[in-house]
């Protein structure tokens, strides 16, 4: 029980993390129905960011932590989210109206490009980053193993839920959600009715990628090391999330995120360490199966 | 209908004037120089167990002037000057082709006619900047534009030469041709054979001390295309999108590795084993993903292909994980070995002096000939009724469906067969190397041989060529920029598909017609949704 206990925290933290990332895929699909294969290197964009402001600030004399790292977290999304614009800008945006094929060999492209841009310009070796926040707490305590929550963890995941929050509150209640929604449902008729779809479009690689950046954010600090390959293995969990929630349905990516996540680490803690990625793998393959279309997606409907 | 969408949203009002171009100028340095004011402007540096910064913001400075400047001059003077252009003319047709054919083969010639032109223009340029980095960067540059011009030197002549060779046999009454073509369409078509006649004469081409070194890439860009032609039945015919075709490629070459080190076996019998072995995957593969279409189909194959590579690096009994498998027995001459130590060998029944150049001409042979023999399958089956199914399925499946057509055989031999492709390329790669590992089949591989498919235009045999060249040939020939090398490798990939989203091959020819075969545009045909 208490061993299990532990892999349940465990889990939800690395589930948000994942689920992070699969609302990045989960919004670009569900309003351009592509797979935006970079979007696992803007999460690792991300990490590096939050890895460079934050020396930068300790180094500029910023020494309350607290403080760090809420500016690294706003300033994080605002460069991130540059790189998510100017990718969508740049490899997107010109093929838009071209066939399903063009974007998706155009998005493994840019994948290549960032993972060796960011490999030159700050090297191929492990960036180590000391415990930041440390500390937790001791919820329940046997003679030969202790649950603890650190406080890195609850961090995460109040930090996560706050951003589901606000963000669902945009898309559900704002103009701009709206606007949203509509492009997700027919572009043209959004268009006709006055909706700037190539804005709407920026915006929201915009907002993926600074939730990226977030998850990047957590995942330096979960993880205290970064290198320039995490974005592929992360980019493709966060996908797989995607994929098994529904693509395209935003409760969809973070329950498939915190499924992955749970099936990684029970499956880490009670079997073995190196098949755990076979078995997120496996339960992916097996609920497609049965559930064409994910947890939560909408079934495709076939029009002769 | 999306593309006046498109259109109507992207013109800008006013776009005339010099004022906003020097405003977009601004706003496009602006947007560089934030992007890379802090993953390029600041290092981090690993010292002592803790990190520092360096900054060195010249760097994102420089980047972004050269974007604002740039941005500028291709406002001014490209974009401005295409919109005013009343007709728009497709930048590339076959004449213009043709013209830049003939121009670079006219440098080309003089960089083989003249000797020492290439050295001279070298040396006149290095002594203009001075500095010694210059020297070798401009001779990096002038051998890379020297050799793109032979490139494109000898496959003008052998075009020519084609085409020559055809009229000849047709005076002679072997063959016929077509008297309403023109000489430049005409010679337009002799790109697939005369191709296959460099290929053919290749290790003959190149002598001297980069022999061994041009066979290898050659070898390496053969594998890719056989690869790609593998793909392309699944992805071009069959319109099924798979993400995880490095399965495939690694199963062949485990199969054949196993088999050959367990039982000692040779190439030519454990070949066809290792390509079964695949094909038996395939199939299991395809079984549960059927209903699966799009991007879920996608997601499971790349998920297998994961899956089969963690399974090699941790089934340490059978595989021998991350240290992979040695010693694969090499491929040998029907029987003679390439051993210098055995007996009889290749030279001594020969009676040649032992030089392993014989044996990478021979896998050079080896391989183009399983290429071939890859196309020429897979061009036969697109004629019976399986190929003609497969493409059936890509343009529509409730129309197949409704017309009988089995969806479900049509979808599993599309699989099987693009999978078995994958195991002979797979099985040559293990006797080529000796070794095989994890490493070496990885998504990235996946993800290569895909964007072969794709930039060449899906469906199209002649393009997976090209674009094989273009890309590995390319990736080899930066090879002396080293660590920039990946970088240009994604760009060129995305600005090629930018510049031609249906591949670099943009007609079709149908594989069964009624009266006469018309080239159709690649517009035409449909991508599949499976």
């Amino acid at each position: 029980m208490d061993y299990f206990l532990q892999q349940l925290i465990n889990g939800i933290t690395l589930g948000s993390i994942y689920g992070l990332i699969a609302i990045g895929y989960t919004m670009v699909y569900g309003i351009i129905g592509m797979i935006n294969f970079a979007h696992g290197d803007i999460f690792m964009v991300g990490a590096f960011m939050a890895l460079i402001l934050f020396l930068l600030l300790i180094s500029i004399g910023i020494t309350a932590i607290p403080v760090v790292l809420l500016l690294v977290l706003l300033l994080g999304m605002f460069f991130t989210a540059i790189w998510g614009w100017t990718l969508e800008r740049i490899a997107y945006r010109p093929l838009r109206t071209s066939f399903r094929l063009a974007p998706l060999i155009t998005a493994i492209g840019m994948s290549i490009v960032l993972q060796n841009f960011v490999q030159l310009a700050q090297g191929a070796r492990v960036k180590p980053l000391p415990p930041v926040i440390t500390g937790g707490y001791t919820l329940m305590q046997t003679e030969t193993f202790s649950v603890t929550l650190s406080n890195i963890q609850i961090v995460i995941i109040i930090t996560t839920v706050a951003l589901m929050t606000i963000f669902s509150y945009i898309i559900t209640n704002t103009s701009l959600g709206r606007a949203q929604r509509a492009c997700e449902q027919d572009r043209l008729m959004a268009s006709l009715v006055g909706v700037n779809v190539d804005r709407v479009i920026s915006l929201t690689f915009v907002i993926g990628a600074s939730l990226a950046a977030v998850a990047g954010l957590m995942y330096l600090l979960y993880y205290g090391v970064i290198d320039f390959f995490i974005g592929f293995v992360a980019g493709i969990k966060a996908f797989t999330a995607a994929v098994l929630g529904g693509i395209g349905s935003l409760p969809g990516a973070m329950l498939g995120g915190l499924i992955i996540g749970l099936i990684e680490v029970f499956w880490a803690g009670y079997f073995t360490t190196q098949y755990k990625d076979v078995a997120a793998f496996s339960i992916l393959a097996i609920v497609l199966i049965f559930l064409p279309s994910g947890l939560l997606g909408k079934p495709e409907i076939e029009k002769v | 209908m999306a593309e006046a969408v498109g259109t109507a949203i992207g013109t800008r009002v006013g776009q005339d004037s010099l004022a906003n171009s020097v405003r977009d100028a601004i706003i496009a340095g602006l947007i560089a120089f934030l992007l890379f004011v802090v993953i390029l402007g600041l290092k981090t540096e690993n010292a002592q167990e803790k990190l520092i910064l360096i900054p060195r913001i010249g760097y994102a400075v420089t980047i972004a002037v050269v974007v604002a400047v740039g941005r500028l001059l291709l406002d001014v003077f490209v974009w401005r000057a295409r919109a005013s252009r009343a007709a728009a003319k497709p930048l590339l047709t076959t004449r213009s082709i043709l013209w830049l054919l003939a121009i670079s083969w006219a440098i080309g010639a003089y960089f083989f006619i003249v000797p020492g032109a290439r050295e001279a223009l070298a040396t006149s340029a290095s002594d203009l900047f001075g500095a010694d980095e210059w020297r070798t960067r401009t001779r990096i540059a002038v051998d890379l534009f020297g050799y793109a011009f032979m490139g494109v030197f000898i496959v003008a002549t052998a075009m020519v030469l084609m085409l020559v060779l055809r009229r000849t046999l047709a005076g002679i009454g072997i063959g016929t041709r077509d008297e309403t073509q023109g000489v430049l369409s005409e010679l337009s078509t002799q790109l697939a054979p005369a191709l296959l006649a460099i290929a053919l004469v290749l290790p003959f081409l190149v002598v001297g001390p980069q022999q061994r070194y041009a066979i290898d890439t050659a070898i390496q860009v053969l594998t890719y295309i056989m690869l790609g032609w593998g793909l392309n039945v699944v992805v071009g015919l069959a319109g099924l999108l798979d993400l995880g075709y490095v399965a495939f490629y690694a199963v062949g070459a485990y199969s054949f590795a196993l088999i050959s080190t367990t039982f000692g076996w040779s190439f030519w019998v454990c070949l066809p084993l290792a390509g079964m072995f695949a094909a038996a995957w395939g199939i299991m593969l395809g079984f549960p993903v059927l209903r699966l279409r799009g991007d879920y189909l996608a997601i499971v194959t790349l998920a297998f292909g994961e899956i089969i590579r963690i399974v090699l690096l941790n089934w340490y009994s059978l595989t021998n994980g991350p240290n992979g498998i040695s010693r694969i027995p090499r491929v040998s001459f029907f029987g003679l070995s390439f051993d210098r130590n055995a007996e009889p060998s290749f030279y001594s029944v020969f009676g040649l002096e032992y030089d392993n150049i014989y044996r990478i001409v021979f896998m050079y042979y080896v391989i183009l000939f399983l290429a071939l023999l890859v196309n020429f399958v897979t061009n036969r089956l697109r004629r019976l009724p399986i190929g003609r199914a497969w493409e059936a399925l890509r343009e529509d499946e409730i129309a197949c469906r409704s017309l009988g057509i089995n969806t479900v055989i049509t979808k599993l031999s599309a699989f099987a067969i693009g999978a078995m492709f994958g195991g002979f390329a797979g099985s040559f790669f293990a006797t080529r190397q000796g070794f095989i590992s994890p490493e070496s089949f990885t998504f990235h591989e996946s993800a290569l041989v895909l964007a072969i498919v794709v930039l060449g235009g899906l469906g199209s045999q002649l393009g997976i060529v090209i674009a094989a060249v273009a890309l590995i040939g390319s990736s080899e020939f930066f090879r002396d920029l080293e660590e920039y090398r990946m970088l240009i490798f994604g760009g060129s990939m995305v600005a090629i598909m930018i510049w031609k989203p249906r591949g670099l091959v943009s007609s079709r020819t149908p594989s069964v017609a009624l009266k006469e075969r018309k080239v159709i545009s690649a517009e035409l045909v449909k991508e599949g949704h499976g």
